[in-house]
Order: C-alpha cells, then sequence, then structure tokens
C-alpha cells in the first residue's frame, strides 16, 4: 500500500509539473517575435500579407494571447495535443509515428552502454593500475568529452565511405525486399553507428561509475568474509561484489535517461533518423510551438516512466530500497 | 558568357532530343531512383504549396500544361498546343486526348479550371494568376483563360511546378482555401503526372511509383523513385560518395560541392536553376537613417570587395549576379559592378555628408536570415570598418526572428537569399515594386520607390513583344544596380549531385521541379 501511495504522490506532481511546463513553454514561445506563418512562408518562398494573415486566422494565431493558452491546455486535457501547422497532421499522429524509431535507438544505446559501462567498470576494478584500467579511463574520458555530432560524422566517414559496412543515413533502406529477417537485419544496419554514438556517451559515466564503487566493494567486509570462506575470486565479484555495485550505477542510468533523450536529438540529426529528436528539431525552426509543445509533453512522460521502471529495477536487485521510494 | 560552345550545342541538341521525345542513344527502362529531400515536405500538394521541397515530389505527382527547355522555350506538356489571342487578352488550351488522373478519371478542361481557381485562392504567388478573371471550358479538352490585361509571365506559370493540375472531383468537395490542408495532400494523392504516390512517412522519405496510363507514351522509364529526407548536408555527402544515392539537388555549401566535385562517379552541375533563380544580396534600407542617402549605399558597395566573396567565401562555385534577375534568365543583363575602390567609397560619404568624427562616420547593423551566410555578414562588418563605417552584426534566433527584424522595417542592411520563380512578374517585382512595401519577409522589405522602376515593371508586366520586354527590363536593371536598394553579389550556388548510372538528369530551367520521366538509370 505504502507503495502504491508514494507512486500516487509522485504521479501526482508529475501531473502539476506538465502543466506547469506546457504553460511556460506556451508563454516563451508565445514571447518569441515572428510565429509559424513566417516559417510557412519562408517553405514556399515567400508570401503576401493577405495569405500570411489567411494563415494565422486559419490557426487560430490572430487570437489573444489567454484564449490561444485557454484552448490548447483545455485541449491537452481532453488528451488532445492540437494539429501541426507545418506538417498539417494531428500532433499526436506525428508523435506517436516518430517515438518507437527514438525508443528503439536510446533503449539500445542505453542497455548496451550499461552492459559493456558494467563488464568494463568490473574488469578494471580487479586491477586498478592495469593497461586496461587506464584504457578504460582514457575511453570513457574521451567518449565523454568528444561531441555528439563530431562523434557521428567521424564514424560516418569511417564505416560508410571509407570501409562501406554501415549505411549513412535514414533507419530502413525502402528498396530491400524480403520478410521479417531481412527488414530486422536492414534495420539493425541502419542502427549500428547511431547507437555506438549516442552510448559512447553514457558508456563513460557507467564504466567510471562502476569501477569506483566496484572498488569500493571489492573493499568491503563481505567480501573478505567471502573470499576467506574459500570462494573462487570470480565467484566473489560477480555472485557477491557486483549485485552490491550495481545500484549506484542503475541509479545514474535512471538519473541519465532525459540526458539520453536530449543526446538523441543531436544523434538523429546527424544520422537521418526519422524520431522524435528530428522532429523536436524541426519543429523548433518552423515555430511549430503544438509540436513542440507535444514533444515537451511526451518527453516528460518517457522520462517519468522511465524513473518510475529504475525504481523498479532498483528494487529488484537491491531488496533495501523500498517503503518510502 | 561562361557557356562554352560545345555546352550550347549539347545543351541544343538535348532540347531537340526533349522536343520530339526520341532518346538518340536509347535507354533502359525500370529500376529504382534513390533521390534525396534536403528537408522535410510540408505538403506534397504544388498547387497549393510553393517552395523547392515541395517542388520535387510535386512535379512527379502532378502535370503541368507546359514544360520548358533548356533554352526557355515552352513544350507541350498535358497542353499538346496552345494559342494566345492576338490582343494577348485570351489564352486556349488544348489538352492531351488520352490524360488520365491516377485513378483513372480523365484530365478535362473542367479540372483546369478547377486547378487555376485553387491555385489562385492559395498559392502564395499571386501575381501568376492574377489577371486570369475566368476560364471557360467549351469542351472536355479546351479550356480558355480570360486575361483583363495581357499576361506574358503566365507562360512560366503555366510549367514546372507551379501549375499543378489537380482532379476536381477529389479536392473540390470542401471550399476552395481549404485545398491548403486537404486530408489527401500527403496521403492517397490523385494527381496526374508520370509518378503515382506509394507512401509518405514524415521525416523518412516519399515513395513514388511509375503511373502505367501516364499520357505519354512510354514514359516514365524508371519503376520507382524513391526521395529520402536527409537534413544533414554531411550525411548527404557521404551518401552520395559510397553511392546509397543516386541524384540530389539544391546542395549550396561551397565546401561540399567542392569536395563532391573531386569525386570520380559523380558529376556536380549548377545547371537547371534558372527559372528558380536564387540569387544572394546584401539589402539595405533605404528608407531609414544613413543608408536612405544613394551615395551611402553606393560607397558601400564600393567598400565591399566581390571578389572576396567569390573567391574566398564561395569558393568559386557561384555565379555573378549584378541585377535583380539571374544570370541564366533571358532578361538578365550584366551591369557594371563597384570594383572595390575605398578611396571613391570615403569621397562619397564625405559629400553625403558623414566626415570621419573619432574614427567613425556611423554606426550600422547587418542582420543574417540563415547561418550559412554569417561569413558574408562578418565580411561586410570587416570590409567596412576599412571605410570607417562601424557594423554591429545582430544575429537571430531562428528564421521568423529575422523575418520579423526584415518585415517591419527594423534593421540598416542585412544578407538576404532570394528567388526568381520563373518570370520576372513573380519573383523580381516584389522586390522593387514600391506598391509592395509590406510587413512579411521578401516583399519591398528595403522600402525602395521609384517611380521610374514601377512603370518599368508595369508595362514589362503586360509587354507581348519579347524584344521590348527585354528593353523594359533592361532599364530596370541599370536603374536597381544604379541606385542600390540591394547590392546583388552572387547567386546562391545550387548545385545538383548524381553519379555515373543516372542518365538525363534534370538539367532543365526548372531543374528538379519539372518531370524527371526521361531519366534512366544504366545498372
Amino acid at each position: 500500500m505504502q507503495v502504491l501511495q508514494s507512486f500516487a504522490i509522485r504521479a501526482g506532481y508529475a501531473v502539476i509539473l506538465l502543466v506547469a511546463v506546457l504553460v511556460l513553454n506556451f508563454s516563451m514561445m508565445h514571447l518569441a517575435p515572428g510565429d509559424v506563418a513566417d516559417t510557412i512562408s519562408q517553405s514556399m518562398g515567400g508570401a503576401d500579407q493577405e495569405l500570411l494573415d489567411q494563415i494565422r486566422a486559419d490557426y487560430g494565431l490572430d487570437q489573444p494571447f489567454y484564449i490561444q493558452l485557454g484552448h490548447y491546455i483545455g485541449g491537452v486535457l481532453q488528451f488532445d495535443l492540437g494539429f501541426s501547422f507545418f506538417y498539417n497532421q494531428p500532433v499526436t499522429e506525428l508523435i506517436l509515428q516518430r517515438l518507437p524509431a527514438t525508443l528503439l535507438l536510446v533503449i539500445t544505446a542505453q542497455l548496451l552502454a550499461l552492459f559493456i559501462g558494467v563488464i568494463m567498470g568490473v574488469i578494471s576494478a580487479r586491477k586498478p593500475n592495469g593497461i586496461l584500467s587506464h584504457f578504460v579511463t582514457f575511453l570513457a574520458l574521451f567518449g565523454y568529452a568528444a561531441p555528439v555530432f563530431w562523434t557521428g560524422i567521424l564514424l560516418l566517414i569511417a564505416f560508410s565511405l571509407k570501409v562501406q559496412w554501415f549505411p549513412v543515413a535514414g533507419m530502413q533502406d525502402v528498396t530491400i525486399e524480403g520478410g521479417f529477417w531481412a527488414h530486422f537485419i536492414d534495420v539493425a544496419r541502419h542502427m549500428a553507428l547511431p547507437v555506438v554514438t549516442l552510448g559512447s556517451l553514457f558508456l563513460a559515466l557507467y564504466s567510471r561509475l562502476a569501477r569506483a564503487t566496484m572498488m569500493e566493494t571489492l573493499g568491503s567486509d563481505f567480501v573478505r568474509t567471502a573470499k576467506a570462506k574459500g570462494l573462487s575470486t570470480n565467484q566473489v565479484v560477480y555472485k557477491h561484489a557486483l549485485k552490491n555495485s550495481l545500484s549506484p550505477v542503475i541509479t545514474l542510468a535512471g538519473l541519465q535517461f532525459s540526458a539520453v533523450i536530449s543526446g538523441a536529438v543531436l544523434v538523429e540529426a546527424v544520422f537521418s533518423w526519422p524520431g522524435l529528436g528530428t522532429l523536436a528539431f524541426q519543429s523548433i525552426i518552423a515555430r511549430d510551438t503544438p509540436t513542440i509543445l507535444g514533444i515537451l509533453f511526451f518527453s516528460a512522460l518517457v522520462v517519468i516512466v522511465g524513473n518510475l521502471l529504475t525504481d523498479l529495477a532498483l528494487r529488484l536487485v537491491d531488496p533495501r530500497v523500498g517503503g518510502k521510494g | 558568357m561562361k557557356y562554352s560552345i560545345k555546352g550550347i550545342v549539347a545543351s541544343v541538341a538535348l532540347s531537340a532530343v526533349m522536343a520530339t521525345g526520341v532518346i538518340a542513344e536509347g535507354h533502359k527502362t525500370g529500376g529504382t531512383l534513390v533521390t534525396v529531400l534536403g528537408s522535410n515536405v510540408r505538403n506534397l500538394n504544388s498547387a497549393v504549396q510553393s517552395g523547392i521541397v515541395t517542388g520535387y515530389p510535386g512535379a512527379q505527382l502532378f502535370a503541368s500544361p507546359m514544360r520548358y527547355d533548356e533554352n526557355w522555350e515552352p513544350q507541350p506538356y498535358l497542353a499538346e498546343s496552345w494559342n494566345v489571342s492576338d490582343d494577348g487578352l485570351t489564352v486556349t488550351l488544348n489538352l492531351v486526348k488520352n490524360a488520365k488522373f491516377h485513378d483513372g478519371a480523365p484530365i478535362t478542361s473542367e479540372d483546369i479550371a478547377f486547378s487555376v481557381e485553387v491555385i489562385k485562392a492559395n498559392h502564395p504567388f499571386k501575381s501568376m494568376f492574377a489577371p486570369v478573371e475566368s476560364v471557360d471550358t467549351p469542351d472536355a479538352h479546351t479550356a480558355v483563360l480570360n486575361l483583363s490585361k495581357p499576361h506574358p509571365a503566365l507562360m512560366l506559370a503555366m510549367s514546372g511546378q507551379l501549375m499543378s493540375i489537380i482532379p476536381k472531383h477529389i479536392y473540390g468537395d470542401g471550399e476552395i482555401t481549404d485545398v491548403k490542408t486537404h486530408p489527401r495532400n500527403n496521403e492517397n494523392v490523385v494527381g496526374s503526372g508520370p509518378f503515382k504516390l506509394v507512401e509518405f512517412k514524415n521525416g523518412e522519405h516519399v515513395i513514388l511509383e511509375r503511373f502505367d496510363d501516364f499520357f505519354i507514351e512510354g514514359r516514365p522509364y524508371l519503376d520507382r523513385v524513391v526521395m529520402r529526407i536527409i537534413t544533414d548536408p554531411a550525411a548527404r555527402a557521404i551518401a552520395y560518395e559510397n553511392g546509397e544515392i543516386h541524384m540530389g539537388a539544391f546542395e549550396s555549401l561551397p565546401r561540399i560541392i567542392n569536395r563532391l566535385k573531386k569525386v570520380d562517379t559523380l558529376t556536380v552541375t549548377p545547371d537547371g536553376y534558372g527559372a528558380i533563380g536564387p540569387i544572394d544580396w546584401l539589402a539595405m534600407n533605404t528608407a531609414k537613417g544613413p543608408l536612405s542617402d544613394v551615395r551611402v549605399r553606393k560607397a558601400i558597395a564600393y567598400a565591399v570587395d566581390k571578389n572576396f566573396i567569390h573567391k574566398a567565401l564561395m569558393q568559386g562555385t557561384a555565379s555573378d549576379s549584378t541585377s535583380g534577375i539571374h544570370p541564366d534568365s533571358p532578361f538578365y543583363v550584366a551591369q557594371d559592378g563597384y570594383d572595390v575602390d575605398l578611396e571613391k567609397s570615403a569621397v562619397l560619404l564625405d559629400e553625403a555628408g558623414f566626415p570621419v568624427k573619432d574614427g567613425s562616420r556611423m554606426s550600422l547593423t547587418i542582420d543574417f536570415g540563415w547561418p550559412g551566410v554569417k561569413p558574408q555578414v562578418e565580411y561586410v562588418k570587416a570590409a567596412l570598418k576599412k571605410v570607417n563605417i562601424d557594423v554591429e552584426v545582430r544575429a537571430s534566433a531562428d528564421f521568423p526572428t529575422w523575418a520579423k527584424k526584415m518585415g517591419t522595417g527594423d534593421f540598416d542592411m542585412s544578407w538576404d537569399t532570394v528567388f526568381n520563380w520563373g518570370d520576372p512578374v513573380i519573383g523580381v517585382h516584389r522586390t522593387y515594386d514600391s506598391t509592395n512595401i509590406l510587413k512579411g519577409v521578401w516583399s519591398n522589405t528595403q522600402s525602395y520607390s521609384n517611380a521610374r522602376v514601377d512603370e518599368l515593371m508595369a508595362m514589362a508586366a503586360v509587354e507581348t513583344d519579347i524584344e521590348k520586354r527585354k528593353a523594359l527590363y533592361t532599364e530596370f536593371q541599370e536603374i536597381i544596380a544604379d541606385e542600390l536598394p540591394v547590392y546583388h553579389t552572387n547567386t546562391l550556388p545550387y548545385h545538383t549531385v548524381f553519379n555515373d548510372k543516372v542518365k538525363n538528369a534534370p538539367m532543365g530551367i526548372w531543374g528538379t521541379s519539372t518531370p524527371i520521366d526521361t531519366v534512366w538509370l544504366d545498372e
């Protein structure tokens, strides 16, 4: 019951936060000079005043601010995110089309970074001054310091141009024919470089943290006890120490989930990945308020769900976590 | 002229080929052409949405009454012939008899009349069909356009992406102004062109398929056309190079153009942009402060070194541009440039009453609409420093922010890129017409006003004699180059990139904004 209650309180806060985010963003978008009518006219090579006025009237942009805001919040409360001015499509539809691609990219990159990061951390923690450990440190710093778009372009030049192993852009090759597996392999090939690019950023964090906590754990009493019992080193490391070192890493992974989504904006732009990041970027440039707000709404939702899942995962690896989460 | 004799001979030969519809060397049919769009498509219906991104899919999905060859000569397309009355007030189109829409319904004069109505109500370029008062449909294959005054610009306005014929029985189910947001603009499109829509996935691709009942026998040659949406220019460049993409247009970054030119398997060409006519210029607000004095504007032109812009900034990829008309247009007459002359510039500024005080004559601002031209703006700042003009570079967060400044006259100078869009009436007049000083970008934002220029444009708009028309535009260009509401520097270096497998790549005046029904793949 306590668990449910704390979840309910959190959900309540989340809703308030979401509405605040919507109002704030709507107001900020409104404060900026110019509007979507300008970008529509840009995409058409110029428009006269009559047409601009007509576009503004069509989309209710000529209404006073508070009426526009009221309409929008009213719509969202009825689960209607509005209509994209720029793409002539309902925002919900637009986002749902793009969401799977982003989730696929972000979750794969996150899991990959977590998995490899922990392994690298553990290995280097066992020999803190070994060559491997220094290599991990170097790789971690490099991955964290290099801008995502730079890593992306570099990988493209290396693996799409010099050796042509992976395709340059997009999520699938529409000329490919065949069944499920042909498409699966095709998507996997398209995913490889974006996932590595996005993952490299977070690999650094996880491996560093895993290394630090593992070193700490390896020096603790229960590990000494386990060793004294006569367990093999591998058993000690992987059965006892690792489990105890994981929770900070998982906590960090949960906290980083929002960062992964923002990192995805850049990675998607470089690889033309048809996800929410590209859409966010383009709709900000196009000043397409309903789409931007819709994406923020969905991102907030994804982050909240991600955090809840983190809680759940923590409970699984560490029974001490519980109660008032 | 920069064209070689060989080039002219080749283009004449090719246009002869296009006109008769027979390819001398023979061609292969079938295959999937993979091409690229540099930004997301907003709307596939080119009758209601202008712009280069819609133009490419739009011209494949929808046919127009005519098409143009490389020499700016109209050729039959959906209209097998046409006739302009002696007084220039009626234009009769005789339609191809066997033409069908993608749903099998015949294309009739009713659809022509409907399309004109839709374009007039929704398309941003009002000047294209403004003089068209009504369209008569004496029979199913004859459409008569009744004009309020002679309108020579109509010919170009009936070609390329500018006059897409859309089916009345599909798009005529609501208010005429609602066609802009018609649900079938982006899915289940019923067009009249050589290719029909298979799938449009927003942000990902547009896939088109050969329309078997297309009204030109044996065309198109390709089975499928894929248009992938890749917004990052560096990623596009790699995709051309590794063969993932066969062809793409509108590449404008000098660094990338020059890099791709070195790739053996690729052809990189500036041909095919004459009608779209993109030109870059330094806009000067003639209604505000020191720049309202023509001597100050001239002084600025003398201080800015065009050579530097061409060699260092455009890296040799752009053409010279000296008047408001694109250099590939038949109306273009090159004007004497303002070769850099700092002394002359200083004298002009002194004469205008701006002597050097404490090391500075005046302070001006300069804006830019997109990050790609920031180097030009920074260069102007440095160049004007030499004649003691302080320039503040003002960045804009995004396009609407900049557009607002331009539209409300809140600027001294700005770098701007404006397109000709076929006839000067459509894309040139708007910048210099004193009745077009409006809020909104790409109107006469410089607030330029000259009664003679207004008069010349008004006469040229209704002059049906091509030589007389050219003479009017010659005088027009002389005045513009002399009075400098904008200082013309260069064309925007749009280039088309395609690899060895692509034959008959679109290089007419409309580039990819024209049907690619003769393109084939040598695989």
